[in-house]
C-alpha cells in the first residue's frame, strides 16, 4: 500500500464514511454523553484508542480466527481493550471517569468498532487496518466533540467547562458566555436534534460540492 | 351547430385550505374574548409574537425551499398554528418562549417534514412541548382569573407588555401575588395531600365544573367547535372520540371512588381538553383519515389525557397525548382502512 492509500483511509473515516454521520453507528454513546465538550472529548479519545487497537489486533490474528466464531472473538478482543482503557481512565482521569460512568465499559457494545473489525480489519493488512481505525476513530471523536460543543453552548451557555477533568489542575468553569441556556439542548431530545442537524449539514455540504464539481 | 362545452368538474368546490383556516380562526374569537376578560391582555401579546414568528418562519422556510412564500402564507395555516400555540401558553409568557415554540413548530415540525399536508406532528403542539421541556419555569406561571375575590391582583396592559418583552414583573409585585395554581394543579396537589375532591372543589378558584374563568372559556370553545361542525369544517368523529376517551374512564373511576377521583365534568372543563377536542386534535393533516380511524384516534387522545392527568407527572397531558397519537396515525390508518365497494373484506384492501 502506498501512502496515498493511507490518506484515503483517513479521509474515508473522517468524512465519506464517518461512523456517526454516515453509517449512524454507535449512536447510544454519541447521544448519551455529548452534553458537554469535555465528555465528548473523553469518550471520543477512549473510543479512538479501542478502535485503533482492536483493528490492529483483529487484522494481525485474522488468519487464525475461524469464520464461524469470529464475532465472539472480536468481542473478546474489544472487551479486553476496553477493560484496559477503563483502568487507564480510572487511574489518571477519575473525575472524567465518574462523569462518563457506564459509557466507558459500554464501548464494548459500540457497533462501530465491531463493524470495522468485521468489514475492514478482517480482510486487510495490519497497517491499512491501523489507518482505518485511526480515521474512523478520529471521525467519531470529532463528531462527539462537535455535538458536545454545540449542546454545551446552547444548553448551558458555556464553552469548555470542566477542562480539569482531562488535563488536571484547578477546577475550571470554562468560558461562560451566558448564565443558563436553552435547557432542551442538554436533555436527550437535544442530542437527537443536534445529530440530525449535523447529518443535514454534512449532506448539504456534500451536495454543494457535487454540484460545484459538475459545472 | 357548435355548442359551448364545459370540462368537468362542473361544480367547483368552495372549500379550500384558506377558507377552512379562516373559519377556524373565526371560531376561536369568542373564546379569545373570554380569555382576555378572565386572564388579562396577555393573550393578545402572545398572539402577536406567535403570529410574527410563525409567518416569519414560514416565509423563511419557503424561501429556503425555493418556493413562492405568498402561496403558503395566504392559506392561513400558520396563523392557526400561532393561535393554538398562543391559547396553549400561559397568558404571561416572555416573547422568546413564545417565539421559540412558534418557530420550532413551523420550521421543524412543519417544513422539515415537507410543509402543509406532510407534517406528521401537529405543529402547534410540537412547539408547545418544546417550550414546556425547555422553559418549565415560564410555562407554570398562570395568573389568577378574574373571580372577584379580595386579594385579586392583576397586571395592567402596560405591565403585561413589559413582562412579555423583558420577562420581569413590576417591582411591587411578586409571582405569588399574581399567580395561582390552576384547577388541575390544585386538584393534583390536593389529592397528593390526601384531601378529598369535595374539599378541593370548595377552593375559591373552583367553579361549577372546572375552575372559575376556565370553564367559561371552555364553553366558548365548545360553541366555536359546534359552529365549525355546522359549517362542516370539522366532523364529529374526533371530538366525540376525545370526549368518550376522556369521560368514560373518568366517569367509571369517579363512580367507583368519588372522594379521590375528580368528576368527568371537571376533566372536561379543565385544562385544554375542550380546545383539544374541537381545535387541536381535529387538525386534518396529522389526524387519521377514515371516520372509524378518527374515532379511534380521538379516543386514544382522550384516554391518554386522562392517563397523564391521573398517573403522570404533568398536570395536563393534551400536547403529549396529541403527539403520541400522531405517531400512531399510520397504524390506525392501516387497521381501519375502509372496504372498497364491491370487494370482500379481505381481498379489497389496496
Amino acid at each position: 500500500m502506498t501512502s496515498g492509500h493511507f490518506i484515503d483511509r483517513l479521509q474515508t473515516g473522517l468524512w465519506q464514511e464517518n461512523p456517526g454521520l454516515v453509517q449512524l453507528l454507535g449512536l447510544c454513546p454519541l447521544l448519551a454523553v455529548t452534553s458537554t465538550f469535555i465528555n465528548g472529548l473523553g469518550l471520543g479519545v477512549a473510543t479512538l484508542l479501542v478502535l485503533t487497537c482492536s483493528n490492529v489486533l483483529v487484522s494481525a490474528t485474522r488468519r487464525w480466527i475461524l469464520a464461524e466464531i469470529r464475532v465472539p472473538i472480536y468481542v473478546l478482543i474489544i472487551a479486553s481493550l476496553v477493560t484496559c482503557t477503563e483502568l487507564i481512565f480510572k487511574a489518571w482521569f477519575p473525575a472524567l471517569d465518574r462523569s462518563l460512568g457506564i459509557f466507558i465499559p459500554l464501548i464494548v457494545t459500540n457497533c462501530a468498532i465491531v463493524a470495522r473489525a468485521e468489514l475492514f480489519a478482517s480482510r486487510n493488512g495490519i497497517v491499512a487496518s491501523f489507518f482505518d481505525g485511526l480515521g474512523m476513530g478520529t471521525g467519531f471523536a470529532l463528531l462527539l466533540m462537535a455535538i458536545g460543543f454545540f449542546r454545551e453552548l446552547v444548553g448551558k451557555g458555556s464553552l469548555f467547562a470542566d477542562f480539569h477533568m482531562l488535563f488536571g489542575g484547578e477546577p475550571l468553569a470554562g468560558l461562560v458566555l451566558v448564565d443558563g441556556g436553552w435547557l432542551l439542548a442538554i436533555l436527550p431530545p437535544g442530542a437527537f436534534f443536534s445529530l440530525a442537524l449535523a447529518v443535514a449539514l454534512k449532506n448539504h455540504l456534500d451536495r454543494k460540492r457535487d454540484a460545484a464539481r459538475k459545472t | 351547430m357548435e355548442f359551448e362545452r364545459h370540462e368537468a368538474p362542473h361544480m367547483v368546490p368552495t372549500a379550500n385550505v384558506a377558507r377552512m383556516m379562516q373559519q377556524v380562526l373565526l371560531a376561536l374569537v369568542p373564546a379569545a374574548v373570554a380569555h382576555i376578560w378572565f386572564f388579562g391582555p396577555g393573550l393578545v401579546f402572545n398572539l402577536l409574537v406567535a403570529t410574527a414568528a410563525c409567518v416569519g418562519g414560514e416565509a423563511l422556510m419557503m424561501r429556503l425551499r425555493g418556493r413562492p412564500a405568498v402561496g403558503a402564507l395566504s392559506d392561513y395555516s400558520a396563523l392557526v398554528t400561532a393561535a393554538l400555540l398562543a391559547f396553549a401558553l400561559p397568558s404571561l409568557t416572555p416573547w422568546w418562549v413564545t417565539a421559540t415554540g412558534a418557530l420550532f413548530g413551523i420550521v421543524v415540525a412543519k417544513h422539515l417534514y415537507g410543509g402543509i399536508g406532510f407534517n406528521i406532528f401537529n405543529p402547534a403542539m410540537a412547539g408547545y412541548v418544546v417550550v414546556l421541556v425547555a422553559f418549565p419555569m415560564h410555562l407554570n406561571l398562570w395568573v389568577a382569573p378574574r373571580m372577584g375575590d379580595i386579594d385579586y391582583q392583576f397586571l395592567t396592559i402596560l405591565q403585561t407588555l413589559t413582562y412579555t418583552v423583558t420577562g420581569s414583573l413590576p417591582d411591587a409585585l411578586t409571582y405569588d401575588d399574581i399567580s395561582r395554581a390552576t384547577p388541575l394543579d390544585a386538584m393534583k396537589s390536593g389529592l397528593n395531600d390526601l384531601r378529598t375532591t369535595v374539599e378541593i372543589r370548595s377552593l375559591p378558584i373552583m367553579g361549577d365544573f372546572g375552575g372559575v374563568g376556565w370553564e367559561w372559556i371552555g364553553n366558548f370553545i365548545a360553541i366555536g367547535g359546534f359552529w365549525l361542525m355546522v359549517r362542516k369544517v370539522i366532523r364529529w368523529h374526533i371530538p366525540l372520540g376525545v370526549g368518550a376517551g376522556l369521560l368514560i374512564p373518568a366517569g367509571i373511576m369517579w363512580l367507583l371512588s368519588p372522594g379521590t377521583e375528580p368528576s368527568p365534568g371537571f376533566h372536561m372543563f379543565s385544562g385544554a381538553a375542550l380546545l383539544c377536542a374541537f381545535f387541536i386534535a381535529t387538525d386534518p393533516v396529522s389526524a387519521a383519515a377514515s371516520p372509524k380511524g378518527r374515532l379511534v384516534y380521538g379516543a386514544g387522545i382522550g384516554f391518554l389525557i386522562y392517563a397523564i392527568r391521573t398517573w403522570g407527572a404533568n398536570v395536563d397531558g393534551v400536547a403529549f397525548a396529541v403527539l403520541i397519537m400522531n405517531m400512531a396515525v399510520p397504524a390506525i390508518d392501516r387497521i381501519t382502512r375502509p372496504r372498497i365497494v364491491g370487494h370482500s373484506k379481505d381481498a379489497g384492501t389496496l
